[in-house]
């Protein structure tokens, strides 16, 4: 089972196995990480999974659909690195993937 | 149809009413909450549901959370323009605003000013939410009878609605004002006419145009109305457009934390087990939090257009209609929320309720509007034993404001 790390703003990591076939934010609420709202239950329509994808995975992941982009701009502090977990699926080759949790879900 | 022949929800039982001649929009309804059977009926028996006319002419109600959910995430094919309540806009006085708007406009404004209600920006502004709510409730009357809509409700809203303005204090009850004067019409008696609704607003725009004036000539500041000067999206706005998006500023901040702050405590008193729960563990406060805002639902409902003919619960719904979804039914719908009828402050997935919208139009102010009202809850639990609810609530006369005007309490300390 691929294995990712979701790292708190305060640095705290967590290394979570990450089922495939699964939403990121899905793997984030079921190993109970802290920092993902995920309100909308991962429909893309309220944009509080909200990630930073460290540089190096940026190509492997891909850039977000068009309604993705559309609830990114709701925020403020949007970055170049920011996904929404619930539209990232968990394949094989996200073994080792790092994200980073903003400190606030906006 | 002419007023004569009109099925009065309010002298029926939901039960007994031809499905076809529901109208969740009649105002007694609401005067008198009495909607919710009607709700129930419509979501077991026709969940996408054609009222061919009404009050506000004919209108299709969305009453499951799900079908919400689909209408709010699909702005191509429901169009926010060019209103977003049930009422149709005053052809003589249009009020431009973003949430009545589609993208790409609609992006950019509210690009302009969301900075302003961001997390970290709310960092910085507890303290001085917290001072205020100390003071506001350090000056309520002890164990006698007082209107808590007006003396906190109103009061923290309206104080905090100045700020992100940077709006003179000293005048801050005329937000309160144009706040109500902009969501009720003359049948509200909140105004005695549409002339003088439309006076009222005038002389808001007017005060508002000086601050713009003031502050267009400084450096762009953290104030909303800064913002909306400086900002290249907003900028060139008419004045009729400057002033739709006050009032969507003026009503967003206002009328909707406001109704919330009422209705917890109204929720508590109603659930005696839940007050309790509260006392014994305050930690559960921001999970309070957001089940008030589920079962208040201050917004009932918001409004659609469809842009293109929409198959939505094996209906069609045909382009250029009216479609309303009912964020109230929704919050009650047990197919997605575990016993939607109950006041549960500890309730699992608290979160995942509708009353800010979902998509591209969701509530900007959401985490404002949490973190006052947590702060709330945190004074009152450090003050008082309970805040008492001595008299049967007034409610707004509204479909679309669900909220209240009177709730007398009396405070117990420990």
């Amino acid at each position: 089972m691929p294995k990712v790390t979701f790292i708190e703003h305060n640095g705290t990591e967590h290394s979570v196995d990450a089922e495939v076939g699964k939403s990121l934010m899905q793997v984030a609420l079921d190993n109970l990480v802290p920092g993902i709202d995920a309100d909308c239950g991962g429909e893309c329509s309220c944009a509080t999974c909200h990630i930073m994808v460290k540089a190096d995975w940026l190509d492997k992941i891909g850039s977000p659909s068009d309604a993705e982009d559309s609830m990114l701009d709701l925020n403020p502090e949007r970055e170049a690195s920011s996904r929404l977990a619930c539209q990232i699926e968990v394949t094989e080759i996200h073994d080792g993937l790092t994200v980073d949790l903003p400190e606030f879900q906006f | 149809m002419s007023e004569a022949t009109v099925l009065q929800m309010i002298d029926h039982e939901a039960k007994d009413v031809p499905l076809e001649d529901i109208d969740v929009s009649q105002r007694e309804l609401w005067v008198q909450d009495r909607k919710w059977d009607y709700f129930a009926r419509l979501r077991n028996e026709a969940p996408v549901h054609f009222c061919k006319d009404s009050e506000f002419g004919p209108y299709w109600s969305v009453t499951r959370f799900a079908d919400i959910m689909e209408v709010e995430a699909n702005w191509q094919s429901f169009s926010s323009d060019p209103a977003i309540t049930i009422v149709d806009p005053e052809e003589d006085f249009p009020l431009p605003m973003f949430i009545a708007m589609d993208p790409p406009k609609h992006d950019e404004q509210r690009m302009t000013v969301q900075g302003s209600v961001a997390p970290k920006n709310l960092k910085n502004m507890e303290s001085t939410i917290r001072g205020r709510v100390q003071k506001v409730l350090d000056g309520l009357p002890v164990g006698e009878p007082f209107n808590w809509v007006d003396r906190v409700s109103i009061e923290l809203t309206t104080q905090m609605l100045a700020t992100l303005f940077d709006f003179p204090f000293e005048d801050r009850s005329k937000l309160t004002r144009w706040s109500d004067v902009a969501t009720g019409g003359p049948e509200t008696g909140i105004v005695e006419s549409e002339e003088q609704r439309q006076e009222e607003l005038l002389e808001c725009l007017a005060y508002f145009t000086n601050l713009w004036e003031e502050r267009a000539k400084q450096g762009l500041s953290n104030d909303l109305i800064s913002m909306l000067a400086h900002g290249e999206a907003t900028q060139d706005m008419s004045p009729q457009e400057y002033l739709g998006n006050l009032i969507l500023l003026i009503v967003g901040g206002n009328d909707t934390t406001r109704n919330s702050m009422t209705g917890g405590v109204l929720a508590l008193n109603q659930n005696p087990g839940e007050y309790a729960k509260l006392r014994n563990n305050p930690t559960v406060i921001p999970s309070m939090v957001s089940e008030i805002i589920r079962w208040q639902t201050p917004l009932a409902h918001m409004r659609r257009k469809a842009t293109k003919d929409y198959v939505l619960g094996g209906k069609t719904i045909k382009a250029g209609e009216k479609v309303v979804m009912w964020y109230i039914s929704g919050n009650r719908d047990e197919r997605a929320i575990d016993k939607p009828n109950e006041f549960i402050i500890d309730r699992d997935r608290a979160r995942q309720h509708l009353s800010f919208g979902f998509g591209i139009h969701r509530c900007m102010g959401n985490r404002l509007a949490e973190m006052q009202i947590r702060i709330l809850w945190e004074e009152i639990q450090k003050r008082f034993h309970m805040v008492e609810v001595v008299g049967d609530p007034v409610l707004v006369p509204s479909n679309f404001v669900h909220g209240f005007t009177d709730l007398q309490v009396v405070l117990h300390t420990h």
